[in-house]
């Protein structure tokens, strides 16, 4: 018989809050976090504008006995890790990270997939090490960055060791789950999805199949990163992902969701869910806040790389996205008509949109319009592999509350989409569909039911 | 409904030791070493001055005309779209540009375990040294040279995504797609993961495996920072002694395997030739600490049982041929202190007492250790194994380790025609971390 997954838990930390609750209040009432960036020096670039996580400390969500491995956690992992402790602890369950309590369940049944990013090195850190190797004339020396006696008799001057030992720990995206698997006691199937944008849903989806052929009753699942750093920003910025040179301070009038005067920004989170089998959940006596009724996933081929990597075939459609929809309605045997909210990713970069849009328009057809829609993008920057677990936590809350959360956007999409300005309102909903896109058109989407 | 049952139908690589399937293979078993001095940039002062290198490697001898968009890319994206081009090639599904021989292209997906895109190690040093005012970084001048240098085809390169999209688009593949980066598990993890997908449903074919070139100043300095590397500057062809009392490391390499898993049915329907089946997948996490492995390799037995459940094979029992029921192991091997003691402790733990029958060698002794490529490469390995009776050896292995006592195949390829050949193996593949993952592929028996 086919096991059923639950969401449990939810974890979330981003530029709206520390946990669930700040997420959803801020949605429905309508708050943004984007702010002029502080994290890095950001005057040489074309976006200042950013969804910075709220200040948090990681080491008040680690016990003492882990404090000192914050040393090796670079922001992804911190973001991964501090959702991991509220995603537990939102769904009541007792782990090894509780020190001298018994944990709730046996090691080995308990799964992580957490998405994640390519974690840029730190610059101050690398650049001190490389500064440190340079010939007179200050340019790098690849003989000077070495530590040993070349066999010609050229001499490293161990440029290298200005890097601390553990260095490459610092930034293997692997650690985000590694550090909480460790942390929290969880020897079950793990994984580590990077596939951008869309690292969290298939992060989901895959702990959903994990769970539904038994070889775990329940994991940890979403995504964390920060792009909020100097290559980060770069690599986005060369990917026509960011608005240039805005003098506005108010990012809902920046990055407006299927609006052609609209650009990118970035934001950074960490998202983690606790899905678990419903049995299990059932003898725990929790309160579920929805059901993974369906997962798709497509990768939209052809997709185009910006800025001229390739030769443009760019599709008019993110096909992709459509057929992943597809899937996840087929894998919870549902219509599209059974939909009754959206949270795609809305990114407010004009070309990304228009194909998701069309995405959305195949497969919703004449409905499209009187779906309502839920933007996150306006009020926390496009959070990468931390994106689809804060829209999945969002569609959790929503069905929880049964509220369609405010849309905060200055801008006024074309017809045909119910993504406008908007507050919060009261609705009637049993299944919401989540979907998203990465850069270089990974698709995958989610349809949540109510428990 | 019956149980869905996973095939493999075609398998490539780019190898330290070379591009063709067979001709790597008979290196292998000649016990030939990829390793000496690193060609690709001047590492003379380096703790690590060796590797195994790519070499030789054409894209548009692997894949025809039909390369020339990709001849600029990164090696990483490169080595991918080779190795699939061949796995495509012997799996009977067209070349880049033909078409899926009429699949449904939204049925074949793609799952990698691929490292990193190739660093552009000259423009990022200078782009930090010209940010860099002695103290602290000035943003405008890291910027201002940053944008005058970093092209973008680059940077995205980097981003370990994009190569799905690189070569979703070569062969029109539509399917799922889904990279995972858990270190030196990663493409083990990819296969498995992929086998799990069709088990399922989501797919009926998925290309699987994984890439990753780390031979590059950063990539190596981050392995000399943490000792885990061989530093036998005088003997680097010897340098990978896996299971060897003297071993002192591993030895860099880079690569990438790449297979085609198809669900039987779809695969006898159109008449394929099956290479293998793929009879089970353990993943597990040490839960244990990020620089060591759990003393025990508790992790690694757990991972070892659970993809031999799924086969439905007892480790501890015999096969009916009175051969312990496992044939090959293609270990982890890497040459570290840590690993392959634990390795074989875990062997041990899972196998019992048939453990000392059970062969268990290491390929990264000849071809190096390639990361996140690795694991889809040493499971290539594993598909030779069952389709020659041949096994392996484990090379430079002359002292004896007492924690390392079962039989790694040591120096000389083995013949085990006449004990019946090789059925049922195993591939191990453990990440920093605590990831591990195992696989089990059987020869398939209709």
């Amino acid at each position: 018989m086919a096991r059923d997954v639950l969401i449990t838990g939810l974890g979330a930390v981003s530029a709206l809050g520390v946990g669930k609750d700040d997420l959803w209040n801020a949605l429905v009432e309508g708050s943004s976090g984007v702010r002029p960036l502080q994290r890095f020096d950001p005057s040489g670039m074309p976006c200042r504008l950013a969804g910075q996580a709220v200040d948090f400390n990681v080491r008040d969500f680690l016990p003492k006995s882990y404090r000192k491995a914050t040393k090796v956690m670079a922001r992804d992992i911190e973001l991964a890790v501090v959702a991991a402790a509220l995603a537990v602890k939102d769904a009541g369950l007792t782990t090894r990270a509780d020190e001298g309590a018994s944990p709730t369940m046996p090691p080995n049944r308990l799964g992580c997939q957490i998405g994640a990013g390519l974690i840029a090195a730190e610059t101050d850190e690398i650049s001190r090490a490389l500064a440190a190797s340079t010939n007179p004339d200050g340019s790098f020396s690849l003989e000077r960055w070495g530590t040993e006696t070349a066999p010609d008799g050229r001499v490293g001057a161990g440029g290298m060791n200005h890097l601390p030992p553990l260095w490459l720990l610092k930034y293997l995206p692997n650690m985000l789950a590694c550090h909480v698997t460790i942390l929290h006691g969880a020897e079950g199937p793990s994984n580590t999805i990077t596939c951008g944008e869309a690292s969290a849903l298939l992060s989901l989806g895959e702990s959903t199949r994990v769970i539904q052929r038994d070889d775990a009753d329940a994991c940890f699942s979403g995504g964390a990163e920060s792009k909020l750093n100097y290559m980060g920003m770069l690599r986005m910025d060369l990917a026509g992902r960011l608005a240039h040179h805005t003098e506005s301070q108010d990012g809902t009038r920046v990055l407006m969701p299927y609006c052609d005067s609209s650009g990118g920004l970035l934001g950074e989170a960490g998202a983690v869910l606790l899905v678990e089998e419903r049995a299990h959940a059932q003898r725990r006596g929790v309160t579920p806040y929805a059901r993974i009724a369906g997962f798709g996933a497509a990768q939209t081929s052809g997709c185009p790389l910006p800025t001229g990597v390739w030769e443009p075939d760019e599709p008019e459609i993110e096909r992709g996205l459509a057929d992943a929809i597809e899937s996840a309605l087929r894998d919870a045997r549902l219509d599209p008509g059974a939909i009754d909210a959206i949270v795609p990713t809305g990114l407010g970069v004009p070309s990304c949109d228009r194909r998701e849009r069309a995405a959305l328009h195949a497969v919703f057809g004449s409905r499209l319009p009187s779906i309502p829609i839920i933007t996150l993008a306006p009020n926390l920057g496009n959070c990468s592999a931390g994106q689809g677990g804060l829209m999945t936590a969002a569609a959790a809350m929503a069905l929880r509350h049964q509220t369609i959360p405010s849309r905060i956007q200055r801008g006024t999409p074309a017809p045909g989409l119910d993504a406008g300005p908007a507050p919060a309102r009261k609705a009637s909903l049993r299944h919401v569909l989540v979907c998203t896109t990465a850069l270089g058109g990974q698709n995958a989407a989610l349809v949540l039911s109510a428990p | 409904m019956s149980e869905r049952r996973v095939v493999i139908t075609g398998a490539g690589w780019v190898t330290p030791l070379g591009m063709d399937l067979d001709a790597v293979w008979q290196r292998l078993l000649r016990g030939d070493s990829a390793i000496g001095p690193v060609q690709r940039y001047d590492a003379g002062t380096f703790a690590t001055n060796f590797a195994a290198e790519v070499s030789n490697f054409s894209l548009e001898r692997m894949m025809g005309p039909s390369s020339r968009p990709y001849l600029d890319s990164g090696l990483g994206i490169q080595f991918a779209l080779g190795a699939a081009s061949a796995a495509m090639r012997q799996a009977g599904l067209g070349q880049a540009g033909d078409g899926l021989a009429g699949i449904d292209p939204r049925r074949f997906g793609l799952y990698m375990g691929s490292g990193e895109g190739s660093l552009d190690f000259d423009n990022f040093v200078a782009a930090n040294l010209a940010g860099w005012t002695g103290t602290e970084v000035n943003g405008s001048a890291w910027a201002r040279a940053a944008y005058q240098r970093m092209s973008a085809k680059r940077e995205l390169e980097q981003e370990p995504h994009i190569v799905l999209s690189y070569v979703s688009r070569a062969f029109g593949l539509r399917g799922p797609a889904f990279n995972c980066m858990t270190a030196c598990a990663a493409s083990t993890q990819a296969v498995g993961e992929a086998f799990e997908l069709i088990r399922h449903g989501d797919a009926d074919l998925m290309l699987a495996g994984g890439s990753h070139s780390m031979i590059h100043p950063l990539g190596m300095t981050g392995f000399i920072r943490l000792t885990a590397m061989s530093t036998r500057r005088d003997d680097p062809s010897t340098a990978a002694r896996p299971f060897d009392k003297t071993r002192d490391g591993f030895v860099m390499g880079e690569g990438a395997g790449m297979v085609v898993l198809e669900e039987l049915e779809h695969a006898q329907r159109r008449g394929a030739h099956i290479l293998a089946e793929v009879a089970g997948f353990g993943s597990t996490a040490d839960a244990f600490r990020i620089t060591d492995i759990q003393p025990d390799g508790l992790g690694a037995v757990a991972a070892i049982r659970r993809a031999l459940r799924h086969a439905g094979i007892d480790p501890q029992q015999r096969d009916a041929t009175g051969r312990p029921p496992v044939h090959y192991i293609s270990a982890h091997g890497t040459g570290t202190q840590e690993n392959d003691g634990i390795e074989t402790k875990a062997v041990k733990t899972a196998f019992g007492p048939l453990a000392p029958e059970v062969p268990f060698s290491s390929v990264k002794s000849m071809l190096g250790h390639l990361i996140q490529a690795a694991g889809a490469v040493e499971l290539i390995t594993c598909l030779k194994a069952i389709e020659t009776g041949m096994l392996p050896p484990t090379i430079n292995l002359h002292t004896p380790d007492p924690e390392c006592d079962i039989d790694h195949v040591p120096n000389q390829a083995r013949d085990v025609r006449p004990l019946g050949g090789v059925e049922v193996c195993l591939s191990n593949s453990f990440g920093f971390g605590g990831q591990n993952d195992t696989i089990c592929v059987r020869k398939f028996r209709g």
